[in-house]
């Protein structure tokens, strides 16, 4: 029993030491020339839906829920940020060549016409990220729009 | 205060296990990157072996070819080529190993001796190729099949700059993508698809005979 209270004491300050442990927040207060908002005409609903269910973790700017204060889950959110952002950053679209962004589009069509995106991780905490049908039809068009345009 | 104290611990616990569950998961990735790189090195071994046989600059220490980036189009090519007949033979894990092969020749092909607007250009194709050849590494075949689509794409315009000794046949079938069509290259005048693969393997015709 006393070794057990150790361990638990031992956790316990572990728990509390890497609170103290920093985080690279990914925030930034200007909207690049390059962001796809930009250099797109987006459809307000479109652009709506991308904000809420995409540019949390593809784009310089996320919307961090308040648990993101606590260890480990910061650690865990910096990790989907950083992958996602290499697949996909909105933020820097334009930056990408033409043949890069016909590439991109494909993959984010398939992607949600396969619902493979959102994950699934990421909506069963952002309930509203979900695209309905709808929602998904019109996305799916817009994209499909858009690449069409730059072929 | 015992009580509360034993309340505290089971927390403590909860959390550490936890953190011990992300760090574990942290390390499998690692191992799972590891291993895929010594598959790939295997995979490569056994590309050279092919590639020995049209370009004779390969017969030096594997890992010098990938320090030196000596890497050129044509083991590119004979890559994309493997890769094809893995999809024409749908075999699914095959094209798996061959798109990591794919991925690790883009990687290595040096640029160098092409000028600076060729180089530009073809860094782009080869950093396109490279994401779908990684994908392919990791997809169903349905998904292969997509990306090979980009990445025949991407060859056609990189054999465009650097030319290749070979006679390639640039092939094309209708129906793939909804009737969008897809292109490949091939080595053979004679079809065989790599988009439908058994179910229409004859599918397509030449479109273009490069060389």
């Amino acid at each position: 029993m006393k070794i057990v209270k150790i361990i638990a004491w031992i956790a316990l300050i572990a728990l509390v030491a890497i609170q103290f442990f920093p985080v690279d927040y990914n925030q930034s207060e200007t909207i690049p020339q390059t962001d796809f908002m930009l250099v797109n005409n987006v459809p307000v609903t479109v652009e709506k839906s991308l904000q809420v269910s995409c540019y949390d973790c593809h784009s310089n700017n996320t919307q961090y829920p308040w648990y993101n204060k606590v260890q480990p889950v910061a650690w865990f959110l910096e990790g989907h940020i950083k992958k996602g952002k290499e697949e996909l950053n909105f933020s820097e679209w334009d930056s990408y060549s033409s043949r890069r962004k016909n590439s991109k589009l494909r993959s984010i069509i398939s992607q949600i016409e396969d619902d493979k995106m959102p994950l699934k991780s990421y909506t069963f905490i952002h309930s509203n990220a979900v695209f309905t049908n709808t929602k998904k039809q019109e996305i799916i068009k817009y994209f499909n729009q858009l690449k069409d345009s730059l072929n | 205060m015992s009580k509360l104290k034993l309340v505290f611990g089971v927390v403590a616990i909860a959390f550490v296990a936890l953190t011990a569950v992300s760090c574990k998961d942290a390390k499998t990735d690692k191992n799972d990157s590891t291993e895929h790189h010594s598959e790939m090195n295997a995979d490569g071994d056994h590309s050279k072996m092919n590639h020995d046989n049209s370009d004779g600059h390969h017969d030096g220490d594997k890992k010098e070819m990938a320090m030196n980036g000596n890497g050129t189009s044509q083991v590119v090519l004979n890559d994309y080529f493997n890769l094809k007949d893995a999809l024409v033979a749908d075999d699914n894990a095959k094209a798996k190993n061959l798109g990591g092969t794919l991925a690790k020749s883009l990687k290595a092909f040096d640029t160098s001796k092409y000028s600076d607007d060729k180089q530009s250009e073809l860094k782009d194709i080869i950093e396109d190729a490279t994401e779908h050849a990684e994908h392919i590494s990791e997809s169903d075949i349905a998904h292969q099949r997509e990306h090979f689509k980009v990445l025949s794409k991407d060859m056609v315009d990189m054999v465009e700059i650097t030319g290749t000794s070979m006679t390639i046949y640039q092939q094309y079938c209708p129906m793939y993508d909804n009737n969008k069509g897809g292109a490949w290259l091939s080595m053979n005048k004679e079809i065989r698809n790599p988009y439908f693969g058994d179910k229409m393997l004859k599918c397509g015709k030449v479109q273009r005979e490069i060389n």
